[in-house]
């Protein structure tokens, strides 16, 4: 993995790699992201995104595609490809720095530490490999077993994540599997070794609507066996509200607004939050009311270095945001990046209502305030003039 | 992802360029500017293009005619004069000036590589679209059109292409059109399947189906849709097979297969001609033997620059 | 499987038919005044014409001509030479071992080469080896067989004297014949030196045959290699912490070996094509070498039979290629 921000490196390998409890398992910190072979322009993917996730906790990544979540995922693993990307700041795993470990070094820690669950199980796994090698593979790599040791733990596995006769299963080919059971696969691959923690990236995205809530609910359940971490990747906040204990909502490669789950779902304060929310329908709602779509697409961005790129999507949005990037800062029991944020009970009542009628809610202080009351622990605020360019 | 330029003022739900403004730009001029920036597409394009200029122009390149053997007198059994004032890469062993000979033998090879090309295009396209385009309308006389078809191919395709020219060659008596018709005919396999196939991948695509939703007829999707999409694989694989059909001339006319007329210079036989001699003058033979290669590798490396810039896939 | 493989030899039948009508009819429409003049030249007397006519049955009705001909065919009894007498089924057997000996060996230089020189330029993508190598493929494939054949010979033949230049052996060798295949001769003999002799001899036509599908091969297996090597269990493979050899060999070579296996099927055309030329040069007593001084003599009994032979060996190699295509990717198998 190239790193262009050695100096933040050096800083993250000082850390001692002994376990420290007071220590988030996974630290995230200033990670960025931009793509560009040589002599092109480079295209900011991720830009600053800190983040942490403690040991057993569940955190949801959520935003539209293109908003960076999945790259955050794949920088966070090492998988991203190494010409033409460049990552920079912190990724810290049990305080070891991942970013430019040795691939010795960060392969041993794959798969046995960090497993991932990918988004299409009908390419994830290869085709010309009998499951059963694909599963017990990444046993035999991290666990000192036999083969047949091996091949039983893989029958355990998979009868674990609902795939009837594993037996037989273990000897046959991908494409002779469901798409639900390839998921389900991928599921037992990647808390084969009991990961500490499990990054999923939208993993029930591709599989039939029916089929979606038996893998969510599998995935479920084994994190909660293996005590495993979660980073849950996500567009839908259904899947984050049934799941995660803390949310990042991010946009356009940055994080716009993060919280506990419940003081998320309670009020959103961001625009983009509120809008997410909105055009989930929701039981509870009153009967005929319209779901709200956020207009645009997530290309119609304004550069984080220009104002919030948001802006041109948004019902709040005023002059300022359009000349004025905001800061990722305190606001409340959560951390927000918006000059005009929603007003809490009202959040809901406007984001339904008609664009024009949005105007602007109580503007809080921005300004940075004491971080210690916080319920995440401190993250930096991030710096807007470094990164995007 | 891509940032969309400076578009602060307009209101949120307008639709904003930017992706949309990229796609608009046509298949061909981007193809065009990602050939620009490749190094190999301009070395190739520049091969080509002093090739067909040294073809073109080649009485003016030089004051000889070629095949004469008007020094014949200076070549010993020993020996062939070699560069001099008078001739600067020297006589061949027909005791022609090498320059002279190099010269017209690109315009030798530019015809008939040219020619057989046309031939194969014509006879193959003609070949793949009657299947493709039988094929992808389908019922039962479409299938049994594109099988027929498709099995001639089969039989043309069992035959390695040199041989299928050799034997062509060899039955029709020796003259020019019998190594254009040789060269092209090998072709003519290569040139059906490309068009057939492609017709046939886009008979299934979801514009192809949203025109038959349409109502459109049948005949004007294959010719208005499905037809400029084959366009660019075959001008690509047209590309290439001139330098195989260069390479082949040069092949047959090492075989005794090529033109019999002394005055027309030509390259593959220029080489036969230096065997003899080649251990103690390489010249003769190198020099047209490089000439073979530099063309050959131009027409392949502006081919192969064109399917890279053509290919959708590797715009990323 | 089986059922698969009995399908495509019924498959080859059209083929086969087909072209040998093609063949009949091709012979049967020569330039000239009849087939006999042809076949004989313009200095044949009306008397030999007259005994062609008789032994050929060239003056019978064109349909009982075919049939004969078809009947032939299927008896695998062709004509005899008009050149050398000699029956075109025995020549073509006695020589295919010098061509295949010829083309297995080209055929292993491109495979042992090209395989690993494509995989190495696709994992150094852009960087100077991989240019190098595209140039390389590039160059190889623009250069015909007979003046790299050339070359070839000139440099280690005549200036480095590193190595024979003509024939399969040194006929100084009194090599024993067992199976016609040089190189295996003389180890069932126990004549090592024979064998290696053939060895020396075999290693400068089996460069400049195997180069160009060396090149193909090259390109083939970088662009493929690429191509997995971006696909996700790639970096599925990745995710769990495997070490590189095991992720290269289990994902990425097993399903990048896919459409070089179909190319290097491909390229046994390429090959008897080639050895016409290759034969020709290095003085190799084959196929390749009778054939072309079969067409240039214009002796069509053995152009007729020996183009049918090629093509079913060639339509033979395709089937086998296909089956083992289908032992390597378990989707062929179902299907």
């Amino acid at each position: 993995m190239t790193s262009s921000g050695s100096d933040i490196l050096q800083k993250g390998s000082r850390q001692p790699a002994r376990p420290d409890p007071n220590e988030p398992l996974l630290a995230v910190r200033d990670l960025s992201v931009a793509f560009g072979l040589r002599g092109r322009r480079r295209v900011t993917a991720v830009d600053s995104v800190s983040f942490d996730i403690r040991p057993g906790e569940h955190v949801g990544l959520v935003g539209e595609s293109g908003s960076g979540k999945s790259v955050t995922s794949l920088a966070v693993m090492g998988l991203l490809p190494k010409r033409g990307v460049h990552v920079a700041g912190s990724v810290r795993f049990e305080g070891r720095e991942l970013l430019g470990m040795g691939r010795k070094d960060l392969a041993a820690m794959r798969g046995r530490d960090i497993a991932m669950v990918f988004q299409d199980p009908m390419t994830s796994l290869n085709p010309v490999v009998r499951v059963g090698v694909q599963l017990t593979e990444v046993i035999r790599q991290h666990r000192d077993v036999t083969r047949g040791e091996a091949r039983g733990r893989a029958e355990a596995l998979l009868e674990k994540v609902g795939i009837p006769d594993p037996g037989r299963r273990l000897s046959e080919y991908p494409h002779q599997l469901s798409g639900g059971m390839r998921q389900r696969v991928l599921i037992a691959i990647a808390l084969a070794c009991e990961p500490r923690l499990l990054i999923a990236d939208e993993p029930t995205t591709a599989l039939d609507v029916t089929i979606q809530a038996q893998v969510l609910e599998v995935l479920k359940d084994l994190v909660a066996d293996t005590q495993a971490a979660l980073l849950m990747i996500t567009h839908d906040l259904g899947v984050v509200a049934g799941l995660c204990d803390r949310v990042n909502v991010m946009y356009s490669g940055r994080i716009v607004e993060a919280s506990g789950r419940d003081v998320l779902f309670g009020g959103p304060r961001h625009p983009y939050t509120g809008g997410l929310l909105g055009s989930i329908p929701r039981l509870d709602a009153p009967r005929g009311e319209p779901l709200v779509a956020i207009p645009g697409s997530p290309t119609s961005t304004l550069p984080w270095t220009q104002g919030c790129a948001f802006a041109p999507r948004c019902h709040n949005a005023q002059d300022d945001c359009r000349t004025d990037p905001p800061d990722l800062v305190a606001d409340g029991p959560r951390q927000l990046r918006c000059h005009h944020p929603l007003d809490d009970r009202t959040a809901q009542a406007r984001a339904t209502a008609e664009p024009t009628a949005a105007t602007s809610g109580p503007r809080e202080p921005a300004g940075p305030t004491d971080t210690a009351s916080f319920e995440r622990p401190a993250a930096p605020e991030t710096p807007d003039e470094e990164g995007s360019r | 992802m891509t940032p969309a330029g400076p578009s602060s003022g307009t209101p949120a739900l307008e639709p904003v360029a930017g992706p949309d403004a990229e796609r608009g730009v046509s298949l061909w001029r981007g193809a065009f500017q990602r050939m620009r920036r490749n190094p190999s597409a301009i070395i190739g394009t520049l091969i080509m293009l002093l090739f067909v200029l040294v073809a073109v122009f080649a009485p003016l390149l030089t004051s000889f005619e070629p095949g004469t053997g008007e020094f014949f007198r200076e070549v010993t059994p020993s020996k062939v004069p070699g560069p001099s004032e008078q001739h600067w890469l020297g006589l061949d062993s027909g005791g022609s000036d090498m320059w002279t000979q190099l010269v017209y033998g690109a315009r030798q090879s530019l015809i008939y590589g040219v020619a057989s090309t046309v031939v194969g295009l014509l006879a193959g396209s003609l070949l793949g679209v009657l299947a493709g385009g039988f094929g992808s309308v389908g019922g039962r006389v479409g299938r049994w059109v594109d099988t027929v078809i498709m099995r001639i191919v089969d039989i043309l395709l069992s035959i390695p292409s040199l041989l299928l020219a050799v034997s062509i060659a060899a039955v029709i008596t020796q003259d020019s059109l019998a190594i254009i018709i040789a060269i092209g005919a090998a072709q003519v396999p290569i040139f059906a399947r490309l068009l057939r196939s492609s017709m046939l991948a886009q008979g299934g695509a979801d514009y192809v189906l949203a025109g038959n939703a349409l109502g459109f007829r049948k005949r004007r999707i294959v010719m208005s849709h499905i037809l400029p999409n084959s366009v660019g694989p075959t001008i690509v694989q047209a590309t290439l097979n001139l330098a195989t059909a260069i390479i082949e001339v040069a092949a047959l006319s090492y075989l005794g297969l090529g033109a019999d007329n002394p005055r027309v210079a030509e390259w593959g036989r220029m080489l036969v001609n230096a065997q003899e001699r080649f251990s103690a003058d390489p010249r003769l033979a190198i020099l047209p033997g490089v000439c073979i290669v530099i063309s050959a590798l131009g027409f392949t490396l502006f081919g192969e620059a064109l399917r890279e810039a053509l290919d959708p896939r590797s715009r990323r | 499987m089986v059922r698969f493989v009995l399908r495509r030899l019924a498959l080859m039948v059209p083929v086969l038919l087909g072209l040998s009508i093609l063949l009949f009819v091709w012979v049967r429409n020569l330039p000239g005044d009849g087939p006999a003049r042809s076949l004989l030249g313009n200095r044949a007397t009306p008397e030999r014409i007259e005994a062609i006519n008789q032994t050929y049955g060239f003056n019978d009705p064109i349909l009982e001509q075919y049939f004969r001909y078809v009947g032939s065919l299927l008896r695998g009894d062709f004509l005899d030479s008009i050149r050398t007498g000699e029956p075109v089924t025995q020549s073509f057997f006695d020589r295919l071992p010098v061509t295949v000996e010829l083309g297995a060996a080209a055929l292993l230089f491109a495979v042992v080469v090209g395989i690993p020189l494509g995989y190495l330029a696709a994992r150094n993508q852009g960087r100077l080896l991989d240019t190098l190598v595209v140039s390389g493929s590039l160059l190889g494939v623009a250069t015909p067989v007979f003046f790299l054949a050339l070359l070839l010979k000139l440099v280690f033949a005549n200036w480095l004297g590193w190595l024979p230049a003509t024939f399969r052996q040194d006929p100084q060798i009194d090599a024993t014949e067992v199976t016609g295949f040089a190189t295996l001769d003389g180890l069932l003999t126990r004549e090592f030196d024979a064998t290696w002799d053939a060895v020396l001899h075999l290693i400068l036509p089996a460069v400049a045959l195997g180069t160009i599908p060396l090149a193909i091969i090259v390109r083939i297996t970088r662009a493929s290699v690429a191509e997995v090597m971006q696909e996700d269990y790639v970096r599925t493979a990745e995710s769990k912490g495997l070490p590189r050899l095991l992720v290269s060999r289990r994902h990425v070579l097993r399903n990048a070996m896919l459409p070089v296996a179909t190319t290097i099927g491909l390229q046994t055309g390429l090959l008897f094509s080639g050895a016409v030329l290759t034969e020709t040069v290095f003085g190799f007593e084959g196929v390749g070498k009778y054939l072309f001084t079969s067409i240039s003599q214009r002796d069509y009994p053995v152009l007729q039979g020996y183009i049918i032979f090629i093509a079913i060996i060639y339509s033979l190699i395709n089937l086998l290629v296909d089956v083992l295509y289908g032992v390597i990717d378990p989707r062929v198998r179902v299907s």
